[in-house]
């Protein structure tokens, strides 16, 4: 996979990097036994420190999505989407039924956005506020 | 190999020191009061308006410069490459390669010319003849060559196109974390340091602002946008506060070792940029008294 560092964005490098992980694993494009590319090939293609790169691995690695092996490499150790798949379509479901509601309601996409987040950070409390939470959830 | 995750750089040592540095030319001190620690091993970025002090505080670091108050010291060899990127107009890259080994105590041929090489710089014709951005790389060439455990450079990106930019940072990086090596650069180019820097040093009127890890730094502030206040919506020290008819937002830094406020109601917050955090910086002092 290759990393890149959206500058103009307020979120550190290093948990850029780390999102990118957990969306390439979302996204299926990393699985379970797939090795992260090493420090060096990151910092070669995407010009990123690798103090940052190492930031993000260590940060993966205490959140439990991935595992350094002696000499070998960094790997993905598990998937995110643990879930269990009956479950995340019945909240999907519920989800599109409240944005029906909330459509119906005269919200478009912007205010629907705003809504979520600002649910989700009366929710989370502190956590959210970091602009990015690192936990595995 | 760096692969391993247990290889962090060893934060607790320092590769440059400054304590109460101070620097005048005549009257006039160009550096004042100057205190930090840069880890070895890190990627520091020293930024400053014009005039802030920058070139000073790198010559006086490099050892070109005597201090007029206070102390400073670099662990290990140091290599410093000016903003003008200076070669001998009338040598080859070839000839100055040959000075860099006569001249140098540690040289690494294979890796000056891998360098040279990498960004095509030809190694027969005279520095003279080749473009400004080349012989900057000449320049760079021979510093990289010099395997040093500090390298320092004033403004290394000025003359490049963003390619090169580009390029350069990253082999850059590439030699840091093979090598190790500490890296002090100067830039004005804040905005492309996001990933790159993870030090920084702010420069202004000669006197150090900030100094600091730079997630850490960042971390610690928040930006709040909301309706028109006189007051931020959370506890901590005021950096910068626009204010509109009806809008106001502040640059905030939190109190240190306390949770993060969890702010409701109008107010939206952001994690400020590296840019926005420099340029309140730089605006505050420039409304401030002066120095």
């Amino acid at each position: 996979m290759e990393f890149r560092i959206d500058r103009s964005s307020g979120l550190p490098a290093y948990l850029q990097l780390v999102r990118q992980v957990r969306e390439a694993l979302r996204l299926g494009w990393l699985g379970p036994g797939d090795r992260l590319p090493t420090v060096r090939d990151v910092v070669a293609r995407s010009g990123v420190n690798a103090n940052t790169v190492l930031k993000a691995y260590r940060e993966l690695e205490l959140s439990g999505l991935v595992e350094a092996r002696q000499g070998s490499g960094t790997f993905i150790k598990a998937g995110l989407g643990s879930t269990d798949p009956e479950v995340m379509a019945a909240l999907r479901t519920r989800l599109a039924e409240w944005v029906r509601e909330a459509r119906a309601a005269g919200l478009d996409t912007e205010d629907v956005d705003a809504l979520v987040r600002s649910v989700l950070a009366d929710e989370d409390g502190d956590q959210v506020t970091a602009g990015e939470g690192v936990a595995v959830r | 190999m760096s692969t391993a995750i247990e290889s962090v750089v060893d934060s607790t040592a320092a590769a440059v020191r400054a304590r109460a540095l101070g620097k005048r030319y005549r009257a006039k001190w160009a550096l004042r009061d100057c205190t930090f620690e840069l880890p070895a091993g890190r990627v520091a970025a020293l930024v400053g308006a014009n005039g802030a002090g920058k070139t000073t505080l790198m010559s006086v670091l490099a050892g070109l410069l005597d201090a007029d108050e206070g102390s400073a010291g670099a662990a290990g060899r140091v290599a410093f490459v000016s903003q003008e990127k200076p070669v001998y107009r009338n040598f080859s890259a070839a000839d100055m390669l040959r000075l860099g080994a006569r001249l140098n105590v540690v040289w690494d041929e294979a890796r000056a010319r891998r360098w040279l090489a990498r960004f095509e710089i030809p190694l027969d014709r005279s520095c003279g003849k080749l473009s400004g951005g080349q012989q900057a790389q000449v320049a760079f060439a021979l510093a990289i060559g010099s395997r040093p455990d500090v390298l320092m450079l004033d403004e290394p990106l000025a003359n490049l196109d963003p390619l090169a930019r580009r390029e350069v940072t990253a082999e850059l990086l590439g030699e840091v974390d093979e090598t190790g090596m500490t890296v002090l650069l100067s830039t004005h180019v804040v905005a492309e340091l996001s990933g790159v820097a993870d030090y920084l040093l702010l420069l202004a009127h000669g006197r150090l602002l900030a100094g600091g890890d730079l997630d850490e730094l960042l971390g610690r502030h928040v930006s709040y946008t909301g309706p028109r206040s006189d007051v931020p919506p959370a506890l901590g020290q005021v950096v910068e506060a626009r204010h509109t008819d009806r809008q106001s937002t502040f640059l905030v830094e939190l109190p240190e070792g306390q949770p993060r406020p969890v702010v409701a109601g109008p107010w939206v917050e952001r994690a400020p940029t590296l840019e926005d955090y420099v340029l309140a910086q730089l605006e505050a002092t420039r409304k401030g008294v002066r120095a």
